[in-house]
């Protein structure tokens, strides 16, 4: 994990924010300008009143000093909170576009995840580390350097001291942070575990009620809880040791400088105002690189947030450039040429040498994990051979302009997401100037129209996360939908009738017939009810496709 | 919504009252000498001045030192003294929001981000009490203690540094919570639709990127993310003013303070011990500002945890279930189940007979309410009207942990454990041995994959079940019901996700498995392997559309017999495509 306070990667990915981070830093300066001045215009202040007398241009003096204390302090919230703003929306939006740079297999499975709640939530915790953090960490090195630089000029045996033990307190922190990270360290997985456990049962709670085990499991949990409550007080207790040890340093350094000030005052060898000066400004020394270490555990959340979102969005691109070539008529004939496709861990197409024929409707069958679906992303661009080719009316598709080809295409995925939007805006997907008469056919033609009807808005429903949620049997319609709209003239089906029930597969069928009914489709199927209207059947199996020889239903049946 | 969910959260705090309020108090005391380092160090400065002789000093210089080093101690024991009664109570709380989700039997099932709430939710009572009330009391008491201190010396300063405090500790913190409060309620709008866009951008990127509407979605994602961050700019301004406006109100008291003491005459020595002092006192109370942000924060949370907080008594432990012996007769009598006032009905008056040793399946369109029979069965959901009796004695009248010896097995939503697969399977019947195990495994068609791994039986499947694929997850959850063998098994959807061969072998194994005296309710979308069954029950919109056994369902006109040519003609044409 990357414990270093501040990432310079940040400076060359978010360029827009140099300019506040500078200010940031000049207003650091100010602040520790500020800081001696009020110290200064206290000490005389008081020096005159121990005579009973009021010291007016010193009081003019404090008062001037605190307001512009204020005045920066609210600048300096102000600016960490701007640039707070411009980092999390640049980040953001390099997050999403490099979503859309990769390719949706990039983005596929786990990493979704991860991106979605990054760019959601996550990069959110990146606020106490601007405003909380940043500036007391330009605090701690503007302010001790200039509360010594007064104190040179007052008293230059205090500032000896105070130069001297200054440096104690980042040495010990770090010493002791060591021993901390370790302890905590050796204690993360058992924490984490813990922590899991929590959330695991109550996860499960239905089924531990099925088994009739969940009143049991409360004493589990206890246990668990409790042996989460030893765990975590054990790193806690180093933690606050090491809390211990810098105040002591801290408050004995001031301590240290104080008793031989005192004792030279009695001697008449300093001034009281300069004795003031020292005593007041000493403990300023020390405090801004306490209150840095104790918020950066407070910043930790945003440190880690900002890490993955750098590593992200600069993870270098698997393919190629997009090319610019034209691209292909989707009427053309399909040939893939020796392809193979090799993922990290497996190969999912070996050697595939195949050819559609245009008008040709394409069956591809074969168990899970076979490379169904890999055929079908080739076609999509979402992968590229990593041997081989594949081109459409003898282009090769590694170098076109790959939104003008996708422009050929229609695809039925699986599982169609659903966006936030309206009905007829998820219809709309890949034509959003549809006029509404338009999409009233291609909403008839999926069968979607009944389910329009039940819908409390009609076309105007809200869907999506936030919004209303259809069936599967229903998403798939409007993924249909989708694809009629496109009228393109090459149509990729993946199993668009998996996880429906029989009922619903029968509409979606239907929908599905009229959809390929006179385009060059390809059209992976688990179930057999989308294999009769098949011109040809492929079976892939372990990265190998092999071509079925049809054998007519007549003779099979008994 | 409870009117305050502190007060719930602070019952649960009584046995640990005596451990906070020591770390209250000693929170206080580290305030206070810290305050009182900074007051005796400018006395003893100021009255070194007067040259006095230097055993007058002696007990200040002492003091200086003593509270120098105590400072740091009070610190180290008040937090480990708070923090240890935070989180023995955080154990309570966690126990107590568990045995309350336990006894709510009719609550839906949790999605992911709620749970995950869940947990930040128990965290927000530990931040409540930590960063909130043990700081606030402490910066309330060393506030008073300063003005008492400060009154001894001058009244009218005391009275200066009193308002003061009032508007550190008091007006600034309300005006903060209030800024925070409206700053959240104009930012939560915005931060939900980016956080939509993110999923959209992400889990639809491929529907995106086929139908060449990526760059359309990414410009409005960062339109909106620019709205946000000039919002998030703007609430910037006015949330700093209060930080500055403590800077402020600590400066001009201090300075008020040196005046009104010097027109009140004052020693010069005391003046400065009071500035010192309340320059000092004004700090701590501006603690209060954070403390409030902080707590506007956390209401939501806190509020959410009460609300489980408030019923559910200590749990009476009890012995784990076994099966209890002998056949049982389960009958629905005219079920009704309506979900939402106004709606269709999930369930309209069906009545099933279930005699001890007979195996139904009950079949239908998705959505015709077959899960729902399952969730009346088990006792999960409760009839609007009619009633579920297993031997004569209605469902919902069963202790909690009786009905599960009796009805069980694989249910919708069946949840694996991130743990081993023997603890997994041990779940539904914790006293089962190795041969029991095994044959469990085998006719859940597991046994095989178990046998292959390099743990076997102690392999973790990690969490949710997520180093396992879906078939086996499904083989997991099957192989737990067979073990449990409850005398009533429900099978909702067996062999979901697996490809129809195989899904019939394991429907196959799996009622080949189950005792001839147990009886079964099988529900089930596909139409394969049901000729064994006794009755099969056809659903369609919560009623029951036809009954009987398969080969009568078959030869009868409906729904069973067209489903049933429509599948047997795709699967005997998949089978002739075999090469």
């Amino acid at each position: 994990m990357n414990r270093r306070p501040f990432d310079p990667r940040l400076l060359r990915r978010v360029p827009a924010a140099r300019r506040d981070l500078a200010v940031l830093a000049v207003l650091g300066g100010l602040t520790a300008l500020l800081v001696v001045a009020q110290a200064t215009a206290l000490a005389t202040l008081l020096a005159t009143a121990i005579d009973g007398r009021l010291h007016r241009p010193a009081l003019a003096g404090l008062l001037a000093a605190v307001a512009a204390r204020a005045l920066v302090s609210w600048a300096q919230g102000t600016v960490a909170a701007r640039a707070a703003a411009t980092v999390k929306a640049a980040l953001r939006a390099d997050l999403l576009r490099a979503v859309g740079r990769h390719g949706p297999t990039w983005v596929a499975g786990r990493r979704a995840g991860q991106l979605a709640t990054l760019a959601g939530r996550g990069l959110d915790a990146l606020d106490p580390y601007f405003t909380g953090y940043l500036p007391q960490l330009v605090l701690s090195v503007t302010v001790p350097l200039a509360v010594l630089a007064r104190i040179v000029l007052a008293d230059w045996s205090s500032a000896l001291i105070i130069a001297l033990t200054i440096p104690l307190i980042p040495i010990f922190g770090a010493l002791l942070g060591w021993q901390a990270q370790a302890a905590t360290e050796r204690q993360w997985r058992r924490l984490s575990l813990l922590g899991g456990h929590f959330l695991d049962m109550v996860a499960g709670l239905p089924t531990l009620r099925a088994f009739g085990r969940a009143r049991a499991q409360v004493d589990v949990v206890r246990r668990m809880a409790d042996g989460h409550r030893q765990a975590t007080m054990r790193t806690l207790r180093i933690a606050f040791l090491s809390a211990l040890v810098l105040e002591l340093v801290a408050t004995l350094s001031v301590a240290l400088v104080a008793v031989p000030v005192g004792i030279r005052l009695l001697g008449g060898g300093i001034t009281l105002s300069t004795a003031l000066l020292v005593l007041l400004l000493t403990p300023e020394a020390y405090l801004p690189l306490r209150a840095a270490g104790s918020r950066f555990h407070a910043s930790m959340e945003g440190l880690t947030a900002l890490d993955e979102a750098l590593t992200l969005s600069a993870t270098p691109e698997a393919a190629g450039p997009h090319g610019a070539r034209p691209a292909p008529d989707g009427r053309g004939e399909i040939r893939f040429e020796g392809v193979t496709v090799a993922y990290e861990r497996t190969t999912a197409l070996r050697d595939v040498t195949l050819t559609i024929r245009p008008g040709e409707r394409v069956a591809v069958i074969g168990p899970s994990g076979a490379g169904k679906t890999t055929l079908l992303n080739l076609l999509l661009g979402f992968v590229t051979p990593t041997a081989g080719r594949v081109t459409v009316d003898g282009v090769d598709l590694a170098g076109v302009d790959l939104d003008a080809w996708r422009r050929e295409l229609a695809w039925v995925p699986q599982r169609a997401h659903l966006f936030a939007g309206s009905l007829a805006d998820n219809i709309r997907l890949g034509a959003p100037d549809t006029p509404d008469a338009a999409l009233a056919g291609a909403v008839t033609d999926a069968a979607l129209d009944e389910v329009v009807a039940a819908l409390p808005d009609g076309l105007g429903t809200t869907l999506g996360e936030r919004g209303h949620g259809l069936s599967s049997g229903q998403r798939q319609r409007v993924a249909l939908a989708r694809a009629f709209l496109r009228g393109a003239p090459l149509v990729l089906l993946d199993e668009p009738t998996a996880r429906l029930d029989s009922a619903s597969e029968a509409v979606v069928l239907a929908a599905t017939r009229r959809l390929v009914a006179g385009r060059t489709a390809l059209l992976v199927a688990h179930r057999p009810a989308l294999l009769e209207d098949a011109d040809r059947i492929l079976r892939v199996e372990d990265g190998r496709v092999t071509e079925l020889s049809r054998v007519p239903a007549a003779e099979v049946t008994p | 919504m409870t009117d305050r969910p502190e007060r719930a959260v602070l019952r649960l705090a009584r046995p640990y009252l005596s451990r906070l309020l020591g770390a209250g108090l000693l929170a206080a005391a580290t305030e206070f000498a810290g305050l009182a380092l900074m007051a005796t160090a400018t006395w003893l400065l100021m009255s070194a001045a007067g040259r006095p002789p230097l055993d007058r000093l002696t007990v200040a210089i002492v003091a200086v030192r003593a509270l120098a080093v105590s400072r740091g101690v009070f610190r180290y024991t008040e937090r480990l003294a708070g923090h240890d009664a935070v989180l023995r109570m955080i154990t309570d709380v966690r126990t107590r929001v568990f045995a309350t989700l336990t006894a709510r039997r009719d609550a839906a099932p949790r999605t992911g981000d709620a749970l995950s709430r869940l947990v930040s939710d128990v965290e927000a009572v530990q931040d409540l009490l930590l960063r909130v009330l043990v700081p606030g009391a402490a910066a309330a008491l060393v506030s008073l203690l300063a003005v008492g201190s400060a009154a001894l010396i001058s009244p009218p300063a005391a009275g200066v540094l009193a308002v003061g405090l009032l508007v550190a500790g008091v007006a600034l913190p309300v005006l903060a919570a209030r800024l925070t409060r409206r700053a959240a309620d104009e930012v939560a709008p915005l931060r939900g639709a980016l956080a939509v866009d993110a999923v959209d951008l992400t889990h639809g990127a491929a529907d995106l990127a086929a139908f060449g509407a990526t760059g359309a979605a990414l410009a409005a994602a960062e339109t909106r993310g620019g709205r946000l961050a000039r919002l998030e700019r703007r609430l910037a301004a006015t949330g700093f003013a209060v930080d500055a406006a403590g800077v402020l109100v600590g400066g001009l008291t201090a300075a008020a303070v040196v005046v009104v003491a010097l027109r009140a005459g004052v020693g010069g020595v005391l003046v400065g011990v009071l500035a010192v002092g309340s320059l000092a006192t004004v700090e701590v109370a501006l603690a209060l500002v954070g403390a409030a942000r902080q707590h506007t924060q956390l209401r939501a949370g806190l509020a959410r945890v009460a609300d489980l907080l408030t019923d559910a008594g200590e749990p009476a432990p009890t012995a784990p279930a076994a099966p209890a012996p002998g056949g049982h007769d389960v009958r629905f009598e005219g079920v009704t189940v309506r979900y939402r006032e106004g709606a269709a009905p999930a369930l309209a008056g069906v009545d099933i007979d279930l005699p001890a040793g007979r195996r139904v399946a009950v079949v239908g369109p998705s959505g015709a309410g077959k899960s729902t029979l399952a969730a009346v069965l088990t006792g999960a959901v409760r009839p609007d009207a009619g009633r579920v009796t297993v031997d004569g004695v209605d469902v919902s009248g069963y202790p909690d942990e009786e009905l599960p010896r009796v009805v069980g097995g694989l249910l919708a939503e069946a949840y694996v454990f991130h743990a081993t697969v023997r603890e997994n399977l041990l779940l539904g019947r914790p006293r089962a041995d190795e041969a029991e195990l095994t044959a469990a495994t085998r006719a859940a068609g597991l046994l095989d994959w178990v046998g292959a791994q390099p743990q076997g039986w102690d392999t973790v499947v990690g969490e949710q079940g997520g180093q396992l694929s879906g078939g086996q997850r499904q083989r997991l959850a099957l192989a737990r019901a067979l073990l449990a063998a409850p005398p009533v098994l429900v099978l909702d959807e067996p062999t979901e996700g697996l490809d129809p061969a195989a899904a019939d072998a394991v429907l196959a194994s799996a009622l080949a498995a189950t005792p001839t005296g147990h009886s079964v309710l099988l529900i089930s979308h596909r139409l394969s392997g049901l000729a064994g069954l006794d009755e099969i029950v056809v659903l369609d919109a919560g009623r029951v559309a036809q009954r009987g056994r398969h080969e009568e369902l078959v030869a009868r006109p409906g729904w069973y017999r067209e489903q049933w040519l429509l599948q047997e003609a795709a699967e005997r044409g998949y089978l002739a495509l075999a090469p």
